[in-house]
């Protein structure tokens, strides 16, 4: 067991360059050949915000403190849950023609894709700080404890990831089958609605949402100077471990198929 | 007696052809219903053990579809044998698929980086032979354009330029000795032949015996995925040349 562990600490380091180097080559492509770049990361939230705050402010407005804030805060978390979890489900298949030449741990394709797709979003989060200006959110000590539910989204992501790559590439159907089930964690994370009015099943199916936790808790520290719930917080970090073990432990097994069905 | 660089210990490899490819979940429901799922076994290669000591360099004879890609890509690391074992010692430079990892939408200099860490080497590793590998590849005035806009040949003098930049212990060859235009080949030839003066330990594949002979000091032969022949090159050759009938 402890020799295991120590060759694939060996290996690890010996491809922290090249992780590093798909990292980069993720960020480096993904707004290469538009004309604004990397500024895109800043606008598109902006845009997006200002038309749900459009849409949905007539209903909601008066019921949420700085409710554009509130907007930008969940569609950022929630948008980088989306982006990377698809991302890294396809980066096995997308990366097919290196997997069947050469010999590269494979966890690195979709642990790439959510280490960039990270960094993309913390990028992102600078239109955060601009937008709490314009609306007047006055930062508070616990800004400093709104790093703990990004990274435990961060680790979900990670757990997700390696459960649906590896199911991707039995059965290509899951891309599609993901698609509908993020709409549904989406409409399950309270991104532009007040999560107070749910009740039932559906206040149920916030509370039983990670994300939504990570989400509301993000909101509660960062925009409102307020403490998140211990318990909420408590539950996602579990969640988010247990989607790791399991997503290690299936990538792991399967791992050596990947290449007869890609 | 030598140190053994490669050890293949009894390696299996099989495949499953489906005759239908089934790649979706309603064409596996679909399919097992109406029992139209059938696999037939293939075995690439079957029960092959053979050892490579340093300095040998060894030619991999054996008709087309006998395994000997297969062969490499499991001592390369590239598919995990279905039974047996693969141990190999030092560093091998694989030229089987040059250039794959390239990324067509970087640029050459790009892809220095990015396939060097493919290989395995580390950022300073690369830096410090950056100016030679663009050098050997004649690449200079289009390494900061994309490589979708090279042609193949200019991809593979990046490839083997990138590739061959390390002093390798071990030395993976897939009849790459003709790379390029006639220049480029001479050059890749020369650069080969240095190698091999150092004594790096070679598996060569090539369905010319002549090359083999050439080249090589031992060879074995494959046949529909056994190995039927191992030892010194005249030995195997003769027996390949009767296998050939001619």
């Amino acid at each position: 067991m402890v020799n295991i562990v120590t060759k694939y600490v060996k290996v690890a380091k010996r491809y922290r360059f090249l992780l590093g180097e798909l990292v980069k080559k993720g960020i480096k492509l993904k707004y290469r050949r538009s004309y604004l770049g990397i500024l895109w990361t800043l606008l598109e939230p902006i845009m997006t915000t200002i038309i749900l705050t459009i849409v949905f402010g007539t209903w909601f407005k008066k019921d949420i403190d700085k409710f554009p804030v509130f907007i930008l805060g969940g569609r950022l978390l929630y948008s980088f849950y989306s982006e990377s979890t698809k991302t890294a489900m396809r980066s096995v298949r997308a990366n097919a023609s290196m997997i069947k030449k050469v010999y590269v741990p494979k966890y690195l394709y979709p642990v790439s894709c959510i280490l960039y797709n990270f960094i993309i979003f913390l990028i992102s989060l600078i239109v955060m700080v601009g937008t709490g200006i314009i609306f007047k959110v006055k930062p508070t000590l616990y800004i400093f404890v709104s790093v703990l539910p990004l990274l435990v989204l961060l680790l979900l992501a990670i757990g997700t990831s390696m459960i649906l790559s590896t199911v991707a590439v039995f059965f290509r159907d899951m891309e599609y089958l993901w698609n509908v089930g993020l709409m549904m964690i989406m409409y399950a994370s309270a991104i532009f609605y007040d999560p107070s009015k749910m009740e039932g099943l559906a206040g149920w199916l916030l509370k039983l949402n990670p994300l939504y936790c990570c989400i509301e808790s993000f909101r509660l520290t960062a925009i409102y100077g307020q403490m998140f719930s211990i318990d909420k917080m408590l539950y996602a970090t579990g969640f988010s471990l247990v989607t790791i073990v399991v997503g290690v432990y299936a990538f792991y097994k399967k791992q050596d198929q990947f290449i007869l069905y890609i | 007696m030598a140190k053994n660089m490669v050890e293949v210990n009894h390696v299996s490899m099989r495949f499953n052809l489906s005759k239908e490819k089934v790649d979706s979940l309603k064409d596996y429901v679909i399919k097992s219903i109406t029992g139209k799922i059938s696999f037939n076994e293939f075995w690439a290669l079957k029960d092959v053990d053979f050892k490579v000591e340093q300095g040998d360099r060894v030619g991999i004879l054996g008709m087309n579809g006998a395994g000997k890609s297969t062969l490499l890509k499991v001592i390369s690391g590239v598919f995990k044998p279905t039974e047996g074992s693969i141990a190999t010692h030092g560093r091998i430079a694989p030229l089987l698929e040059l250039g794959a990892g390239f990324d067509p939408q970087y640029t050459g200099a790009e892809n220095i980086y990015l396939y060097g860490a493919v290989l395995g080497y580390s950022k300073e590793f690369i830096d410090s032979k950056y100016d030679e590998i663009v050098e050997f590849s004649e690449l200079k005035e289009f390494i900061d354009v994309p490589i979708k806009n090279y042609s193949s040949g200019m991809k593979i003098r990046l490839g083997f330029s990138i590739a061959t930049i390390v002093e390798p212990d071990i030395l993976i060859l897939d009849e790459v000795l003709s790379v390029g235009d006639a220049k480029f080949r001479k050059k890749s030839q020369a650069k080969i032949m240095s190698m091999f003066d150092k004594g790096v330990t070679v598996l060569f594949v090539s369905h010319s015996l002549e090359q083999v002979k050439e080249l090589c000091n031992k060879a074995i032969i494959l046949e529909k995925g056994k190995l039927i022949a191992a030892g010194d090159i005249d030995e195997v050759s003769e027996i390949y040349l009767e296998k050939t009938g001619k």
